[in-house]
């Protein structure tokens, strides 16, 4: 389909900033894409007969990197060297 | 995988929505009573998800990087990026990464252990929960199927009227005969009794008249005989039955 339907997984590299240039960053907007994208997560991973560990390990696993960078600054004065 | 396609259709179906249309004083985003989407039935859930290897990573990154590095490619990538963070320390080793490799060993082996046993329960579960809304369904439609062969039963039932009409036909028809008899019969016996009633009074004054006039005869004659009548009648009674005797006499 035309370039501003399509989700983000099938627009190539070149095309990205095009697309970038279509989405609406309106706070509406932000919060569909946020939606959409929350919805998709759900119905691939989480609303099926037969899920696995997989839906909520991922989210933990997102979470556990998320909280790694959030807290990077304090982390980074338990190193073991001093040069890198 | 169906309802990610109808997920993904969303955004274009939502654009393709004429503008807000302002109804009265309500403001609707669409027309009311006039969508073609149909909320029911509902598309059934995909009985799996997507793929997901080592629970972590989903499967669509390997096939992404299979054309150019093959299926080693994603681990390599792995390993050099892990051996990166470590070298330069942006992942700093401290006391919570034992707990969290304590952790993790744990979690993995509860699920590898009892993974299986869980995921059968709650098929189970769910199958219950089907079975009885199909049994509901089934019960419906038999109930519906005994209906509609009860409405065929009766629909040939009504097909045999005409016998019933005819029956009851027939027995009007003798009901209307019985009553003209019975009629006739009063009839016919109230006009004989009027004319027995008539013969009766004609017997009546016939005999009536006859007595009468017998006594009427017997009185007149009565009255006729004079006394000098009535001895001369003696006397001949009395030569008659000398006459006689001496007969009798004679006979002897």
């Amino acid at each position: 389909g035309p370039l501003w339907e399509r989700p983000l997984m099938e627009v190539r590299l070149g095309e990205l900033h095009t697309w970038i240039s279509t989405c609406n960053f309106s706070p509406q907007g932000l919060l569909a894409a946020v939606q959409r994208a929350w919805s998709s997560y759900c119905a691939k991973y989480i609303h099926v007969k037969q899920g696995g560990p997989a839906g909520i390990s991922m989210l933990l696993a997102g979470y556990c990197l998320l909280s790694y960078g959030w807290n990077y600054q304090h982390l980074k004065r338990h190193r073991w060297r001093k040069y890198h | 995988m169906l309802s990610r396609l109808v997920l993904r259709a969303a955004p274009a179906a939502l654009r393709a929505l004429p503008p807000p249309v302002a109804v009265g004083v309500l403001h609707t985003t669409r027309p009311l009573h006039t969508t073609r989407q149909s909320l029911a039935p509902v598309p059934p859930l995909p009985e799996k998800g997507g793929e997901v290897r080592h629970g972590l990573i989903p499967e669509e990154f390997f096939q992404f990087l299979y054309p150019k590095t093959g299926v080693t490619g994603p681990y390599m990538l792995g390993t050099g990026l892990l051996l990166y963070l470590l070298s330069k320390e942006i992942y700093v080793v401290n006391h919570e990464t034992a707990a969290a490799a304590c952790i993790l060993t744990v979690i993995v082996y509860a699920i590898k252990k009892f993974g299986p046993e869980v995921a059968a329960f709650a098929d189970k579960l769910n199958e219950e929960k089907v079975a009885t809304a199909v049994a509901m369904k089934d019960e419906a439609i038999q109930t519906l199927q005994t209906a509609i062969e009860e409405e065929k039963k009766e629909q040939w039932r009504a097909e045999g009227r005409s016998y019933l009409f005819d029956a009851k036909r027939n027995n009007v028809a003798m009901l209307l005969e019985t009553n003209y008899r019975e009629r006739l019969l009063m009839v016919y016996s109230e006009v004989k009794k009027r004319l027995d009633y008539q013969v009766a009074m004609q017997t009546l004054k016939r005999q009536k008249e006859q007595d009468h006039m017998i006594q009427w005869v017997e009185k007149n004659v009565v009255q006729s005989i004079t006394p000098q009548q009535q001895k001369e009648s003696i006397a001949k009674c009395i030569v008659d039955l000398k006459a006689l005797s001496k007969g009798a006499h004679a006979a002897v």
